[in-house]
């Protein structure tokens, strides 16, 4: 009881603290406070990408010329970030023997061979929206670098439709989509493809994911436009990691690391 | 920024926080902690950043809630040793 009254006595104090420092923040918004122009002797960098990065990369969307291009190498290890959680998932969760015996009780309890027609309404459902929710879902991928969306955005809404699969059905209808093969393979051609554009780009002369190089291989007018398609390149590739990492993680914490039957 | 449209999100964000701590079902509380993330999103599109918002929708909302219902799922109250 002591230490409660000592701990809301502490968090009341630290709380007022912090909202008599919020008193001296600039106001939101301003395009003059520090976090935007920097201080005098050194000029913060965003000015710099409101001003120039339409005119360096012809990508209207500032977020994703930020995160793809000028800070592509954070963003590749980024990806590399959500590759290791889903290794690091499998070497916690995944259980492997004891299989037959699990695929064939799984496939006894099936939903749809055995007429669980509860089920109905929802099976159906699903398979109306899921080809809309993809759909949108390589939408935001390929529209990324003009409107709000990118490679993780689509790429989680990608593996939320093999989990709307599996959560409909079971994880065998879902697996059956996409299978651990096919969906370890993918996480890692996501990172591939995302490194392919850096080592091009220095096989070209410049450097590491340096976009511009690629004007040859993409024939465009100028380095703008190259720049501009490496970034669709590279979401592609980000997309195809997360796609993959969301729906292993997913398959196998809903089935303890057995990758049958699932919720 | 529309100060009566933040005034109502965050304090229906504060009061998701609280219950989704203070409950005692597991469900309940990470069902609410998907409401709490879908808040957090629309305060986000509220203040221009879309780009944050439409992450916070898609993975704390969306796919963070259905781990952790899953995970939900695979617990028990009682231990098996």
């Amino acid at each position: 009881m002591l230490s409660k009254v000592f701990a809301t006595i502490a968090v009341a104090i630290t709380g007022s603290i912090l909202l008599y420092g919020v008193s001296d923040f600039p106001a939101f918004g301003d395009p003059h406070s520090p976090a935007n122009a920097g201080v005098p002797g050194s000029e913060s960098v965003s000015l710099y990408f409101i001003e120039e990065s339409y005119k360096d990369t012809k990508v209207p969307n500032i977020v994703t010329s930020v995160l793809a291009d000028y800070r592509g190498y954070d963003t590749m290890f980024e990806t590399v970030v959500i590759f290791a959680a889903g290794m690091a998932i499998f070497a916690i969760l995944r259980v492997v023997g004891n299989k037959e015996e699990t695929a064939a009780k799984a496939a006894e309890e099936d939903s749809f061979t055995n007429g669980d027609h509860n089920r109905i309404i929802v099976g159906t459902t699903v398979r109306i929206v899921v080809p809309v929710i993809q759909l949108f879902a390589l939408y935001v991928v390929a529209h990324g670098h003009h409107s709000p969306g990118g490679g993780f955005q689509g790429g989680v809404i990608l593996g939320a439709s093999f989990i709307i699969i599996a959560l409909a059905e079971n994880l065998n209808a879902a697996l059956r989509r996409l299978s651990e093969l096919n969906y370890v393979r993918l996480a890692a051609i996501g990172i591939f493809i995302y490194a392919a554009f850096g080592i091009m780009a220095q096989v070209l002369g410049s450097n590491f994911l340096d976009y511009g190089a690629l004007q040859p291989i993409f024939m465009t007018d100028g380095p703008e436009m190259a720049r501009s398609h490496s970034m669709l390149g590279v979401e592609i590739g980000v997309a195809f990691t997360v796609t993959a990492i969301m729906f292993a993680i997913y398959a196998n914490l809903a089935s303890r690391g057995q990758l049958v039957k699932g919720l | 920024m529309i100060f009566a449209f933040d005034i109502i999100i965050l304090v229906f964000l504060v009061v998701a926080a609280l219950i989704s701590l203070n409950v005692k079902d597991l469900l309940s509380a990470s069902m609410i902690y998907g409401i709490y993330g879908f808040l957090i999103c629309l305060l986000w599109a509220e203040m221009g950043a879309v780009d944050v918002a439409f992450t916070e929708a898609s993975v704390g909302a969306g796919v963070s809630t259905v781990l952790l219902v899953a995970t939900v799922f695979n617990t028990r109250r009682r231990s098996s040793d």
